[in-house]
């Protein structure tokens, strides 16, 4: 019996020191964020180019839940969950609740884009932009090492209280503002109302 | 320091699994599958114990016998649910947007599930111990609002949109009581993570002691946020039909139905961390004592679904916003000046 | 490891695998910019408010993917990378908030919402 066990110890204790001499698991994350990545990247284009609104606010979630994926990935999982709450849980709901309020007869063609050449035009420009951010990342020097900070939320919260607190209490009031004017806007004022 | 009864048994598996392969990767991947397992298992006897419970807990509020042909004590009633919701036909109705109609039962179903990799069944004994468990968990959890936008607008149907408008402005103005009250937790605590927040009621009183009214705050969003009476205009039968499910059948809403239970199992297991110390007890083991306290606030979830009458939804919505979240933000200015003064007296 | 860019055939197949295995701060970088990328021609061709909207909130995810980023992988001592990014999302949402607000309003007061009827301040 216990040479069976060894030998199978031998086998899969072989197997994994082959994994870890290729360098798996640099592979295993890197496939992670190509997956992630993926997953962002195609939900974004289907935003651009699915013909349905309802879809397009859809694909738009999952993307904002694939960067929520990746801030997770890159250990700011505080930021992470921000996301996720804000943009998946709120900002999400907002566009399909816009949806639904100026609703189309015709759903399924709700999302026109504009003519071939505009959007060869649109395409030029996003490509040219896409290109000189490869030149510019690829010829500064690489970075993979990360930096080791201590812990996140600590380290927010200590920032955000002490050297960044008017920041903090002017976004407050900016979003005080941003609530009252989306309700008068949304309300509208009459003048028995003044 | 002696280790939970969970603990114990998963190091009793992973040294067999050394044992028998002998390296520790794999035997930890594997450890982790487990885990997963547990949980959807814990998730589906859930499930299949609540329908039971909840009809038989309903008629003895009723002063009726509930379900009692089926097997002894109408024990077997599960069984024949789930058989009957297998065997329905799909009928998929005229005009749905097929395939965010089809995906919404399965896309609710996975912010539920995922939530039970944060719960502390034991000490030590948490799937994911993250820096920031209850934050994201409440962030996992808002993840929910949208498929019931999803289902009741694919499904082509009025009483889908009512519903679904209901569930998107019930979850959302509950959502920041429910976050402003556990705030107040977190502030005693000093911590977002899921074991600290056990081990500070462990030695000291339970929270439900030091935050009486943000218990209170918790226990009706959590109503709100499942969907619960008094709180479940959203899926009632006298009203809108079953609001955002009505265009389902069979199996799709077995999905939506499993999915309610694990909410609310979800919430009896997050009240009693919170709120009534999770698993830390005297004499009994913690296993013990989690599954006791989390029983007892099942029972109490369900025994305020039954005797209690709905609400309208403008009663509703002025009620979370006018009362609830500015007591939530009373209980945090509260918090803050007890911690103040708890610290520099 | 710098990129020579006058000389491209000094890069060999080892340095492109190496390149692509370790994740680093160029690949994030990169995402970001193929997200703001796909932003920007959406905000270019769309013609409803909502896509537009929806494609203004692309450009904002990318710009907060590059903030955490360079907090994660480049030598500095804070986080206040992650909190330009926490800032940049109330922001976001605020905007969010009154863009949808005002397309609603618009499509109340003048029954269209594409972007191109909406060229005259009057009325």
């Amino acid at each position: 019996m216990t040479d069976v066990l060894s030998f199978i110890h031998f086998i899969v204790n072989g197997v994994m020191d082959f994994l870890v001499s290729i360098g798996a698991p640099d592979l295993i994350m890197a496939g992670i964020f190509y997956l992630m990545a993926a997953v962002t990247v195609l939900s974004a284009l289907g935003v651009v180019l699915m013909r349905n609104v309802v879809h397009s606010a859809l694909m738009l979630t999952a993307s904002f839940i694939g960067v929520g994926c990746l801030y997770i990935y890159m250990n700011a999982s505080f930021m992470g969950a921000v996301q996720f709450l804000v943009y998946g849980g709120a900002v999400a709901v907002l566009i399909v609740m816009a949806i639904m309020l100026t609703r189309r007869p015709d759903m399924a063609h709700s999302n026109p884009s504009r003519g071939a050449l505009h959007q060869l035009g649109a395409a030029i420009v996003a490509a040219v932009f896409c290109l000189v951010m490869l030149i510019v990342s690829m010829a500064s020097p690489f970075r993979t090492e990360a930096s080791h900070l201590g812990d996140e939320v600590k380290g927010i919260a200590d920032l955000m209280l002490t050297e960044y607190v008017l920041p903090f209490e002017v976004a407050a009031v900016l979003l005080l503002i941003a609530m009252i004017g989306a309700i008068i806007l949304a309300k509208g004022v009459s003048e028995n109302d003044a | 320091m002696e280790t939970g009864i969970v603990m114990t048994v998963a190091n009793l598996i992973r040294g067999i699994l050394m044992l028998i392969l002998g390296n520790e990767f794999i035997v930890s991947v594997i450890m982790k599958l487990i885990g997963i397992g547990a949980m959807i298992g814990v998730i589906s006897f859930a499930a299949i114990l609540f329908t039971y419970t909840e009809r038989k807990v309903c008629a003895f509020i009723q002063v009726r016998l509930g379900p009692n042909r089926v097997g002894p004590r109408g024990l077997l009633q599960p069984i024949a649910d789930m058989l009957k919701l297998m065997s329905k036909e799909d009928i998929i109705p005229y005009g749905v947007d097929r395939v965010v109609w089809a995906l919404a039962p399965m896309v609710l179903f996975v912010p539920s599930a995922l939530a039970y990799a944060f719960f502390p069944f034991d000490d030590g004994a948490i799937f994911a111990d993250v820096n920031v468990g209850i934050f994201l968990l409440i962030a996992i959890s808002s993840q929910s609002v949208l498929t019931f936008l999803m289902a009741g607008v694919a499904s082509n149907s009025k009483y889908g949109m009512i519903g679904a408008m209901r569930a998107v402005a019930t979850s959302l103005s509950y959502e920041a009581p429910m976050v402003f009250s556990l705030l107040g937790i977190v502030m005693i605590t000093g911590s977002l993570r899921m074991s600290d927040i056990v081990a500070a009621q462990q030695n000291t009183v339970w929270f439900i002691v030091l935050q009486p009214i943000a218990f209170l705050i918790y226990l009706t969003t959590c109503f709100a946020e499942t969907n619960r009476t008094p709180f479940d205009f959203v899926e009632c039968e006298s009203e809108i039909v079953a609001g955002a499910f009505t265009e389902y059948s069979g199996m799709r809403w077995a999905l939506f139905f499993l999915a309610e239970y694990a909410n609310l199992l979800s919430i009896s297991v997050l009240t009693t961390t919170f709120f009534l110390g999770g698993w830390s007890g005297p004499i009994l083991p913690g296993f013990v004592w989690f599954w006791l306290k989390t029983i007892f606030m099942l029972m109490i979830f369900l025994w305020i679904r039954w005797t209690f009458p709905r609400v309208r939804i403008d009663q509703m919505m002025s009620f979370g916003w006018k009362v609830l979240l500015p007591l939530a933000l009373v209980n945090v200015l509260f918090t803050g000046v007890g911690i103040y003064i708890n610290r520099f007296m | 490891m710098t990129l020579d860019i006058l000389h491209p055939f000094s890069i060999t197949f080892m340095d492109m695998m190496n390149f692509a295995t370790h994740i680093g701060l160029a690949h994030f970088l990169l995402l970001s910019a193929v997200l703001f990328a796909i932003g920007l021609f959406g905000l270019l061709t769309k013609r409803g408010i909502i896509p537009v909207l929806m494609c203004i909130e692309l450009m904002l995810n990318a710009v907060n993917i590059n903030l955490v980023a360079f907090n994660h992988y480049m030598p500095v001592d804070d986080y206040s990378g992650e909190l330009m990014a926490i800032f940049a999302v109330a922001v976001a949402a605020c905007e969010v908030a009154i863009g949808v607000a005002l397309a609603f309003r618009i499509y109340r007061d003048r029954g269209t919402v594409n972007v191109d009827d909406l060229n005259s301040l009057k009325g």
